[in-house]
């Protein structure tokens, strides 16, 4: 069993837990097609350390983990908000 | 020692010479460099010199010949697919494997089995029929069979109600078939070094040449190993797993993420199972080989590594459905269990062709249904290298598509959740 630290419920089995994809800045609203063909398709796919969102089923919890893709190693977890202070603003709209 | 016998191992005839050359030197520059090792690369160089005399041409390999997911499938070669471009590729890869042991003068022990994807509710029938429509229509053996005629034709299986998951139906693909995928590589890379390609064992590529214009990149020139540096006219990318980080050397990203696909045979049995079964939402599928053991794999990881390794998490979730299957296969003892690198892509559907690069080609993005495909890629690749123009059949499979939103969306796959 893989254990995985949840910032709000402690140490966990993995699977109670749900892959989200690599933390990405979020395009602005109004950006051109292929920032958002990176944003949407493209991925960095790093052997080495990446930064991802993880989820916690059972607690609906979503926050971010630090791995190592070469060893399957946790290196550390912590909340979303420990990184994302400001609300994002969407009120530009889609471009013209 | 009787003497016919010593005479006989002193012949001229003796050593019996290797399936592929002794490693040799790099040369300064090759026509042809083809990054990978594997079934696909080594189908390319094959290719390049049977049906294009090009032979000027050096396949790296960083660890040995077949020893990533060529080596790491269940060796299912099938074209039922469900998009009409999937189906019509992988039909030209099932007529191509037909012929490959004589091709090669080397048994792949091809066997065709007839292949069953299981339906356990409404939804999969209706997709079954689907797909068996799409099949009939591209010219593909491929019907839908309802339970009762199922058991007749599969009667192993636990047809009992009293499962999680009764089985409804299945979509019979008679032409599935299994083979040897060690042979495969070997045959290709045998037949590909015979006719003067050169395979490069232990030679890790660690960077790529790349000419630049306006500080992007332009043409690929050259290629750093760690054996040295050659020139090339034409690079080709067949790396299943480190896709992303080849692509990287190239200077561009991917949609594609690594994810391990685990898989496991049983002790031998007695041959009682003659069909290929599979369930897409069991996420198990099951053969056995000639050798009697049960082949069986499940599902993709839920996350990606780049490791191969093999999880108690993954076996628990197989074999609580393969028992459903299978109730007996509770007394069966594990043999062997591993796990390949494989390319996800969003729409399950390969990357071939052209890349931002000039003269870099990629062949990627083979998620778990790289081994089935492995003629047709070659020969489709080598026809690309060599009139550099992308042929039709392999068009659809672009990266460009990803840029102009024309997603794929082939549903057909295997060992992935829809």
């Amino acid at each position: 069993m893989k254990i995985m630290t949840c910032p709000l419920n402690g140490p966990r089995n993995i699977s109670e837990f749900a892959y989200g994809g690599e933390v990405k800045d979020l395009p602005a609203p109004g950006c051109d097609d292929a920032t958002w063909v990176d944003y949407v398709y493209l991925q960095e796919n790093l052997a080495g350390v990446v930064k991802e969102w993880w989820y916690h089923t059972p607690t609906a919890f979503w926050f971010i983990a630090e791995r190592d893709t070469r060893t399957d190693t946790i290196l550390k977890t912590y909340a979303a908000s420990d990184v994302f202070k400001e609300r994002v603003d969407f009120s530009a709209g889609p471009r013209e | 020692m009787p003497f016919g016998l010593l005479k006989f191992g002193l012949s001229k005839g003796h050593p019996v010479p290797r399936a592929l050359p002794a490693a040799s030197d790099l040369r300064d520059s090759y026509d042809v460099v083809i990054i990978g090792g594997g079934g696909h690369g080594l189908a390319t160089a094959y290719y390049l010199a049977r049906d294009w005399g090009i032979t000027n041409v050096a396949v790296l390999e960083k660890g040995y010949v077949g020893g990533g997911n060529t080596g790491r499938n269940t060796a299912i070669i099938r074209s039922n697919y469900l998009t009409p471009e999937g189906v019509k590729f992988y039909d030209e890869s099932v007529n191509l494997y037909k012929d490959l042991a004589n091709d090669f003068d080397m048994n792949i022990m091809y066997s065709e089995r007839g292949h069953f994807t299981l339906a356990h509710t409404d939804s999969a029938i209706r997709t079954m029929r689907w797909r068996a429509e799409v099949n009939k229509h591209m010219g593909i053996e491929s019907e839908l069979v309802m339970r009762d005629e199922l058991q007749r034709m599969v009667p192993q299986l636990n047809y009992s109600e009293d499962v999680r998951y009764p089985i409804l139906g299945a979509l019979y693909h008679a032409p599935g078939a299994i083979a040897r995928h060690d042979a495969v590589a070997w045959g290709y890379g045998a037949g590909a070094a015979q006719r003067g390609a050169t395979i490069h064992q232990k030679t890790e590529v660690t960077g790529l040449e790349i000419t630049r214009a306006n500080g992007s990149p332009q043409r690929v020139t050259g290629v750093h190993t760690n054996r040295g540096t050659i020139k090339a006219g034409k690079v080709i990318q067949c790396v299943a797993g480190m896709s992303g980080e080849v692509a990287r050397m190239a200077g561009f990203k991917l949609p594609i993420k690594t994810i391990p696909l685990q898989a496991c045979v049983s002790q031998p049995l007695k041959p009682f199972l003659d069909a290929i079964v599979v369930s897409g939402s069991l996420h198990v599928y099951v053969s056995q080989s000639s050798r009697g053991e049960l082949v069986m794999g499940g599902s993709t990881d839920p996350y990606g590594v780049y490791m191969t390794r093999s999880t108690l998490d993954f076996k628990e979730g197989l074999m609580m459905h393969m028992m459903e299957l299978l109730p007996f296969i509770g007394e069966v003892k594990l043999l062997r269990q591993w796990a390949g690198m494989t390319d996800m892509t969003p729409d399950f559907a390969p990357i071939m062709g052209e890349t931002p690069v000039d003269n870099y080609y990629i062949d990627a993005g083979w998620g778990t249904w790289g081994f089935k495909a492995t003629p047709v890629v070659g020969k489709r690749n080598a026809e690309m290298l060599a009139t550099g123009k992308v042929p039709d059949l392999i068009k659809p499979f672009a990266l460009q598509r990803f840029h102009d939103f024309q997603l794929l969306g082939e549903k057909g796959a295997a060992s992935v959740g829809h």
